[in-house]
This record gives structure tokens, C-alpha cells and sequence, in this order.
């Protein structure tokens, strides 16, 4: 029971990094640049999609997940440059009805390149087994690396706000924007760097769940939403947040999930206790943002009111 | 391949352009086409469209008689669906509807079909009611009923001997459903038994579980980017050694996606495409040349839907609705399964496998027959059908 | 602001006016199938129209409206399941789950701002969409079907599309007098205070969580009538009624139509819902055509459609 418990600690944190890597992106746009992007989730399915696609072509997936960097990279400031860059002083309902049908765009043309069925593209072999936990138990190699590059984003992303004078300049951008322009410095080109850079990690997510999750094109509207909880949690615009967001999400998620059962259980009979657990497991996500939010309306780490 | 609205109905009817009120007149044969043509599930949809259509042009004017076929996207939302289903029946004139995919949407257009004086037949949802307490004379299934495929399953768990089964299936209707038609035949026991959240990406937890209780058995009823999701997180956890026992979890939709993951799973079904009948090998073949990719039951049974509607015109004559009842009860045409007959609640007996994931040698993946399972099998819900 | 005022008198007469000459137009045109498009479209005008109300004038962008169109489908799936069929019944059991769980989310949502407030409403909304999908008694995600349409003083008339379309035609016509009431009133000024400049209501001495929440309330109780209308359209009932995909329609919806004139959601609900049907037949890459409409609108008028009608507000 010990060691299934420490399995499903480390499946939990696993699940917040996945998170975590997915929401990264879209806090930096939100927080930031005070954009709605709905269109967060559709870059990740497109990382994902070109993966799928690049990989096949180089013959290797550690190639086609370089290649799909500089590819989202370029998507992100396309579409910055056409739409993006013309709503960043509009109320908040603008932008939602303008990303919403870039959603509406941007999933169909993937209908249309890659059609409706879901891909595959699969990870090198050297990190496609399972390595020995304890007793029968056993992890895949794969999510170790997922982890690993969670962690290292994660990082990055710190050290390049907190060490960097481009971090420093994005920062100043989140409190005061006039204040920053008034100094300066070229706000449009902060918020085309910020913005393509989102997207690239966008699609630098999905391109490295591809080998774990189904690509397909729903993909996108299925980790929107999580990924909306997750920096909602956390507090919109700071990173650390997000971090520790993502990680109290997967965790609740997953422990709920495997032990909610098992204690009520102790509190009612069995038939009722499962069917309980049954109609609560979907909704935890969403009972903890509530929760969170009724006590703090900022968010765990947000500082704004 | 992508045919519009418009343009499959030029090219399947030699005839005409419907006007907005076509009223319905016996030397034309209307039939609508609802499928999920969009969103996630649209897969099986496209199966399933793909697999009428090469019945269409195969039979070109059904039973003889100028036909027009109209495709329309139920985007698998069943209130978008119930008035696509009213429009082709009250605007478009259409005797026949075929369709829906999912369960659920079958629910929704049920009546307004069947109420708008047309005739219903499905394509592949069977949900328990229709099959039994609310059977319906102007409903009929080409597909199975629900429960039948995950009955299949608990029956090879029974006769393998298998002493404690882990369950696992998506906390919805189809989902309970599933788990209670594995438990109708399998009498052993069962090591766990879960619902997970609808549309789950990560089944670690879930698969942590089954590590640690070691079952015989795992059975498993999760459709679509779910059950891609959950058998390559199967084997990616190296729990390969722990027999997969599966409903519409690996098919010829998923199969794509899963590939070798999946290799040696096992599921039941009715047909699979290498089931030996002269029509199924013509018809395998003709699919997999105009459309590059392996059918699914979905496409087979769309496929047999047409045949049915060709043979019933033929034999009623026309398309007076008591007479193409009468003439679809007989189920006059060959299906591509063999044996097939209507049971009293107009859903199929016919034959169940089990069946396995195999590579072919052109390196596609297929499930292939195992063994057969049931024999001449009818729904356990016909009893309770009170055909009015 | 009076000649706006006098402005939207007449293009609500105008508009309701062709909608009550639709079902005559339809027979003339021999498109009967016309009305039951329609009904949908009056449906989804109200519940646009009880967001617009939230929306527009108290600036509470909720992003969980489609749970109340599934409260109020639901009411009717329930009280038919236990042999109450009357549209009666039906509308006041809606209006008073509706109110219930809007007094309950809404106290709690109302803490949150901007953002966090669209993200809580969410919330709220996925809890009762899982809720509705585990419960087995009506079918869960299955949804249920109805056996027939509410009945009026026991008896069948909504049975006949024509006069389920001038019910709901009525119910949107009440309600829109309702809303046009409310915003003219003392409590609407006060709403749109709120939105303008919180601080400054409270400083004359208003509670603005008081009047939000009514407001709220009020809007939730309008979009489960708007459900009740869905379920009998559809005679259908289930889960996905209440996807939060919905919620983002109703939004496009009313952003669309131009908010903060009650008048362009019901433009923008009629709108969307036609140019779905219209374009879905001209070709299946119809969502292709939607979304770049969607984005040429917002980049174009700053005040939905109406704002192109109108041209740009000083």
C-alpha cells in the first residue's frame, strides 16, 4: 500500500509537470500581455501534429521534436503579426470571439491536412520501455524524460525572468505597461517575442506528450481547459504559480482519484461510497479551483485583486 | 476524400436537384445520411460514410429506383442532431434515414425520424432501450446491440478460466452499460473495478493499480483517442503480460494510432477483415483501394446498411413505408458477415468472434478472427420488445 | 441617448415583427421545417438575451451559462419522468432551480474579478455537466428522450411546431420587455454603475455585490426558460446541453450581436444559428468560414454587428 501510494505521488506530480509544460506558455501571454488566448490549446495540438509529420520525414522523433520549435516559433509570429497584434488593447470578450474562431479555423485545416483519425508517431526505443519500481511495479521510461524536460522548462523559464534583462523588461511589462513605453522600450516587439515564444512552448508540449497521448483533433479543447485551471490556480501571470498549480492539480487529481474511493469508503457502505466517488472524481478539478478561488480571488500567487 | 452536401447528392442521383420541398413520391428514393462528421469523434463517422458510399456506387439507383442521397454532420451534439434528422425527413423528403454513430444521438433522433413518417436504420448504435422496452417497428440496427460485444468478452474470460478480472471503462452510460454486459456472462472474479473521467489523457494511476493487484485478466471499454491513450500507456508501463480484453478499444479506427502497442490485444466484435465470406474479402478489397485504409466494423456495417436498403426497395417494389418494413424484416441481401437475420426487435442475430491484433504483411494493422464466440446470438433485451 | 432609445424601439418591433410573420412565410414558401430552425433560434435569443443582461450591463462575463440551459432542460425531463407535463410547472420548477444554483455559484463568483470570474463560472458550470453525466436515473450521458412536449391546461397544442414557436416567441418578447424594464430601471443604472466604476458606487453608498448577484440571478433563472424551450424543440434532453462549448457559443452569441443592448444577442444568436445551418450546407468545412467571419467581425467593428449597423460610437 506504501509503495502504490509513493507510485501514485510520483503519477501525480508526473501529471502536474505534464500540465505545468502546457500552461507555462499561456500564463506568460495571459499574465503579461493581459490576453485571452483560447487559441493556446489548438498551438499544442499543431506541435503535436507536426511532430507526427516531421519525425516521419526525418525518420527520427528526437529530429522532428527539434524541428517543431522554430516551426511553432514562425506560427506564433504569423499569427501575431496578422491578428493577434491588432487586439491587445481590446476588452478581454474581443479577444475571446477572435481566438475562439481561430480555434474554429485552426482545428479544421488539421481535419483537412491530417484527417479525423488519431496519429501516431512513437519515442526512440532506448525510451519507449519501462524501468523497475518495486515488486511488479514498473515506470516507463518516457515519462522520466517527460519530467525531466518539465523540470528543465521550468528552470529555464526562471532563470530568464529573474537573470535576463529581457525578464527584467517583461516583468516591468506586467505591472506598468505605459510606464515601460514611456521608458523606452519597444512594447509591440516585447509582446511579438512573448507571444511567439508562448507558442513555441505550446507546440514544444505537444510535440513531447505525441508519443504518450492520442494525437488527434480534439486534443487541443480536452487540455485548454486544465491548463486555464491550472494558472487560474495559481495566479495568472506568475510562473511559480503555474508550477505549483499544475503540480497541486495532478496530484489532487490523481490521488482523488485512486484513493477518494478507499476513504469514503470508511465513512459509507461500499455501493454508495463507489457510486459517490464516481459522480465526485470528474468534478475535483473544479471543486479545488472553486475552493481556492472563494478564499483567495487572486489565486495562490497572483498578486493583482 | 471529402464530398459535400451537394455534391455527393449530384453524384449518386442520376436524376435530380431536390428543391426545398420535395415532397416524397414513390418513383424516388430519398435516403439521408446522419453521421458525426466533425469533431472527436468523426472517425468513425467517416468510416461509416466511406463505407455507404462505396455501397452506393457500387448499386447505383437503389432497387431500381432513382435515389438521392444527402450526407449531413450530426458534430455529435444530440440537439444539432435531432434537427438535421428533422430536416431531412420534413424538408428534404427522405424515406430513409441512416445513422446515427453514437448512442447518444440515437436517443434524439429517434422520434423525429420515425414520427416524420420515415424509417431509422442504424449504422452501429444499439442502446438497450431501443433493443428492448422501446423498440420501435420503423427502427432497425445493422450493427449489434451494446451489450452484445462486451458479453462476447465476459464469455472468453469465462472460458479461460480466469478467476479475477480488472475492470476499467469511462464513468458515462456506455461505460456501465459495458462492465454490466462483461459481468452478464463472466462469472469470476473481479480484482478492481473502475470508471474513469470521460475523455482521461493519463491512465497511470489507473495502471499503477493494476500493477500492484496483478490480475489475470484486464478488460477494457474505451473508444476512440481514449483507448489510444490507454493501450500505449499499457505497454509503455510493460503490463503487456497481463492479458487486454477489449470492446471498441482496438479497432481499425485506433489501430492507425496504435500500431504495435497494441499488437496481440484482444476484443470482440461481429466481423473483422479477415472474416472469410466471398462478399467481406470484394468488399475489404474494394474499400482499402478508394479510401487507403483498413475498414472498421463501422464501414462494414454502413456498407451492409446500403445492401439491406437496395434489396428491401427491391423486393417491396417502392418506397410505401408498411411495405419497406415488411420487405426489411426479411432482410433480403447478402451481408458481408454471412448469416444475418432481424430478431423480432429488428436488431441482428448474427455471429460474434473474438478477435486479435495482428501486422499484415503489407504492415498495416487489423484485428483478425480468433475463434467464434456466440453462435446465431440475439440480444438478451428482444424479450422484453413489444413491437406495436 | 433618448434617440437610441427610440432607435432600438423600432428595431425591436421591426425584429420581432418578422419573427412573428415567419411560420406565414414558411407555409407561403412551403418550407415548413423553417419554424423549427426558428424555435431553436428563439431559444438560444433568450438565453443570449438573459447573458446580455449580466454581460452587457453588469460587465460578469460568465463562461458557464450553457448549465442553466441544462438546468431548465432537465426540469422538464424530471417533472415529465414523474407525470408533471405541464409547461406551467415546467417553467417555474426552471426558474427556481435556475435562481437556486445561480444565489449559490453567483454568491460565491462574485468574490473573483475579470478573468478569475469567467474561469469560477466555468467551473461551477463543468461540476453540474459531470453531475448530469453520472446520473444514471436519466440516462446519464446518454441523455433522456421525451416521451412528448410540455402540455398546456392538460392539453397537447405545443404539440403543433407553430404554437411551440409563438410560446417561445412570447416568452422571448416578455422577457425582453423584462430586460429593457430592469436596465431603464433605478436597479439597472446602478448595474451599469457597478461596471463602470465599482468604488465609486460603493462610495455613494451602494453595495455593488448586492445588485450583481441579483442581476445574476435573474439571468440564470431567464436562461433555464430558455432550456425548457430547448429540451421541448428538441424533445431531447442530455448532458451535452450543458458542454462548455455551449457557454462559448452563447458568448460569441452576444459578443457577436454587440453587447449592452439586449438587441444584439437576439441578432447574434439568430445570426450564429443561421449562418451554422446555411453554411453547413454550402460545404463541411463550414467551422473554416465561421471562424474567419468571427475574427473580420471583431477586427472590424468594435461593437459586434450592431456596431457595423450603426457605425462607430464617439
Amino acid at each position: 500500500m506504501t509503495s502504490l501510494f509513493l507510485l501514485q505521488l510520483l503519477n501525480g506530480v508526473q501529471l502536474g509537470i505534464l500540465l505545468f509544460l502546457i500552461a507555462a506558455g499561456l500564463t506568460l501571454v495571459f499574465g503579461i500581455m493581459d490576453f485571452v488566448n483560447l487559441a493556446h490549446g489548438v498551438i499544442y495540438m499543431v506541435g503535436a501534429y507536426l511532430v507526427v509529420s516531421l519525425s516521419a520525414w526525418t525518420g527520427s522523433y528526437g529530429w522532428g521534436l527539434l524541428l517543431v520549435l522554430p516551426a511553432t516559433l514562425l506560427i506564433g509570429l504569423l499569427a501575431e503579426a496578422l491578428i493577434f497584434r491588432r487586439l491587445y488593447d481590446r476588452p478581454h470578450l474581443d479577444q475571446v470571439l477572435a481566438t475562439f474562431g481561430l480555434v474554429m479555423i485552426v482545428t479544421e485545416l488539421v481535419e483537412i491536412i491530417w484527417g479525423t483519425s488519431p496519429l501516431l508517431v512513437t519515442a526512440p526505443d532506448a525510451l519507449s520501455g519501462s524501468i523497475p519500481l518495486m515488486g511488479p511495479l514498473r515506470y516507463p521510461v518516457f515519462r522520466l524524460v517527460v519530467i525531466g524536460a518539465g523540470l528543465l522548462t521550468a528552470v529555464g523559464l526562471w532563470l530568464v525572468i529573474t537573470r535576463t534583462r529581457i525578464g527584467m523588461r517583461l516583468r516591468a511589462g506586467a505591472s506598468n505597461r505605459a510606464m515601460v513605453a514611456a521608458l523606452g522600450v519597444d512594447i509591440g516587439r516585447l509582446f511579438t517575442v512573448i507571444f511567439a515564444f508562448g507558442a513555441m512552448l505550446a507546440g514544444f508540449a505537444g510535440a513531447l506528450v505525441a508519443p504518450i497521448l492520442s494525437v488527434d483533433p480534439g486534443m487541443g479543447e480536452s487540455v485548454l481547459i486544465l491548463a486555464f485551471v491550472v494558472i487560474v490556480i495559481g495566479g495568472i501571470g506568475s510562473v511559480k504559480g503555474a508550477f505549483a498549480g499544475a503540480l497541486l492539480v495532478g496530484l489532487v487529481d490523481t490521488l482523488g482519484r485512486s484513493f477518494g474511493p478507499i476513504v469514503l469508503r470508511s465513512v459509507m457502505e461500499p455501493s454508495a461510497a463507489a457510486q459517490t466517488g464516481r459522480v465526485l472524481a470528474p468534478m475535483l478539478v473544479y471543486l479545488l479551483m472553486a475552493a481556492i478561488l472563494a478564499a483567495r480571488p487572486q489565486g495562490l500567487f497572483g498578486a493583482r485583486p | 476524400m471529402t464530398l459535400t452536401r451537394t455534391t455527393f447528392a449530384v453524384l449518386a442521383s442520376a436524376t435530380c436537384l431536390a428543391g426545398p420541398a420535395a415532397a416524397q413520391d414513390d418513383d424516388k428514393l430519398t435516403i439521408g445520411v446522419l453521421l458525426t462528421l466533425s469533431g472527436p469523434g468523426a472517425a468513425l463517422g467517416e468510416m461509416a460514410r466511406n463505407g455507404f458510399q462505396l455501397a452506393a456506387e457500387e448499386i447505383g439507383d437503389f432497387g431500381g429506383i432513382p435515389t438521392e442521397i444527402i450526407v449531413v454532420d450530426d458534430e455529435q451534439k444530440p440537439d444539432v442532431a435531432a434537427n438535421k434528422a428533422r430536416e431531412l425527413v420534413e424538408r428534404d423528403g427522405a424515406d430513409i434515414v441512416v445513422g446515427p454513430i453514437f448512442s447518444n444521438i440515437a436517443g434524439a433522433i429517434v422520434q423525429p425520424v420515425t414520427e416524420g413518417d420515415a424509417i431509422l436504420i442504424s449504422p452501429n448504435a444499439g442502446p438497450s432501450n431501443l433493443a428492448g422496452t422501446d423498440c420501435n417497428k420503423a427502427f432497425f440496427a445493422t450493427s449489434y446491440q451494446n451489450d452484445q460485444m462486451h458479453e462476447v468478452m465476459g464469455a472468453h474470460a469465462q472460458a479461460q478460466g480466469f478467476q479475477n478480472v480488472f475492470l476499467l471503462a469511462p464513468n458515462y452510460q456506455a461505460g456501465q452499460d459495458s462492465l454490466a454486459g462483461f459481468k452478464n456472462s463472466y462469472e469470476g472474479g473481479v480484482a478492481g473495478e473502475i470508471f474513469t473521467q470521460l475523455g482521461q489523457l493519463d491512465y497511470s494511476a489507473e495502471l499503477a493499480q493494476i500493477a500492484a493487484m496483478q490480475p489475470d485478466a484486464v478488460f477494457a471499454f474505451m473508444p476512440g483517442g481514449m483507448g489510444v491513450n490507454l493501450v500505449r500507456q499499457y505497454r509503455q508501463a510493460g503490463l503487456e503480460g497481463i492479458p487486454f480484453l477489449s470492446a471498441f478499444t482496438v479497432d481499425e479506427s485506433t489501430l492507425p494510432a496504435q500500431a504495435d502497442a497494441a499488437l496481440g490485444f484482444f476484443g470482440g466484435s461481429n466481423w473483422a477483415p479477415d472474416l472469410d465470406t466471398p462478399e467481406n474479402a470484394a468488399f475489404v478489397q474494394a474499400y482499402e483501394a478508394a479510401y487507403d485504409q483498413v475498414p472498421a466494423v463501422y464501414a462494414m456495417q454502413a456498407y451492409d446498411a446500403a445492401h439491406l436498403i437496395d434489396g428491401a426497395v427491391k423486393q417491396a417494389g417502392g418506397t410505401d413505408r408498411d411495405a419497406l418494413i415488411a420487405a426489411l424484416e426479411d432482410a433480403p441481401f447478402t451481408s458481408v458477415r454471412g448469416d444475418f437475420s432481424f430478431g423480432p426487435n429488428h436488431f441482428p442475430i448474427q455471429d460474434f468472434y473474438l478477435t486479435k491484433v495482428v501486422q499484415r504483411e503489407d504492415g498495416k494493422f487489423a484485428t483478425s478472427i480468433v475463434e467464434k464466440i456466440f453462435e446465431d446470438y440475439q440480444d438478451t433485451y428482444a424479450a422484453d420488445c413489444q413491437m406495436n | 441617448m433618448i434617440r437610441a432609445l427610440r432607435q432600438r424601439r423600432v428595431a425591436a418591433t421591426l425584429l420581432f415583427l418578422a419573427f412573428a410573420l415567419l411560420p406565414i412565410i414558411a407555409a407561403a414558401a412551403g418550407d415548413p421545417y423553417l419554424v423549427i430552425v426558428a424555435t431553436r433560434i428563439l431559444a438560444f435569443a433568450i438565453a443570449a438575451l438573459a447573458l446580455d443582461l449580466i454581460l452587457g450591463y453588469g460587465g460578469m462575463v460568465s463562461f458557464g451559462h450553457a448549465a442553466y440551459l441544462g438546468i431548465g432542460a432537465y426540469s422538464v425531463a424530471i417533472l415529465s419522468g414523474a407525470g408533471v407535463t405541464d409547461l406551467g410547472a415546467h417553467l417555474a420548477a426552471a426558474v427556481v432551480a435556475g435562481a437556486l444554483f445561480a444565489l449559490l455559484t453567483g454568491a460565491i463568483s462574485l468574490r473573483t474579478r475579470g478573468i478569475y470570474f469567467i474561469m469560477i463560472t466555468l467551473a461551477f458550470a463543468q461540476m453540474a455537466y459531470f453531475f448530469f453525466v453520472s446520473l444514471s436515473a436519466y440516462g446519464g450521458d446518454d441523455g433522456v428522450t421525451l416521451a412528448a412536449r410540455s402540455t398546456v391546461l392538460g392539453r397537447d397544442w405545443l404539440r403543433d411546431d407553430r404554437v411551440l414557436y409563438y410560446t417561445a416567441l412570447a416568452l422571448l418578447v416578455g422577457l425582453y420587455l423584462l430586460c429593457v424594464a430592469i436596465t431603464g430601471s433605478r436597479f439597472g443604472r446602478v448595474l451599469t454603475g457597478t461596471r463602470e466604476n465599482p468604488v465609486r458606487m460603493e462610495a455613494v453608498g451602494f453595495t455593488p455585490f448586492r445588485y450583481q448577484l441579483t442581476a445574476f440571478v435573474i439571468s440564470g433563472a431567464m436562461t433555464a426558460v430558455a432550456g425548457v424551450m430547448l429540451a421541448n424543440q428538441a424533445s431531447y434532453v442530455s448532458p451535452a446541453f450543458m458542454n462548455w462549448h455551449r457557454s462559448g457559443e452563447l458568448v460569441v452569441m452576444v459578443v457577436l450581436g454587440g453587447i449592452g443592448n439586449l438587441l444584439g444577442a437576439i441578432a447574434g444568436a439568430t445570426l450564429a444559428l443561421l449562418l451554422e445551418e446555411w453554411l453547413a450546407v454550402l460545404t463541411d468545412h463550414w467551422p473554416l468560414i465561421f471562424g474567419t467571419l468571427l475574427i473580420l467581425v471583431v477586427m472590424f467593428s468594435r461593437d459586434g454587428l450592431t456596431g457595423l449597423f450603426r457605425g462607430r460610437r464617439g
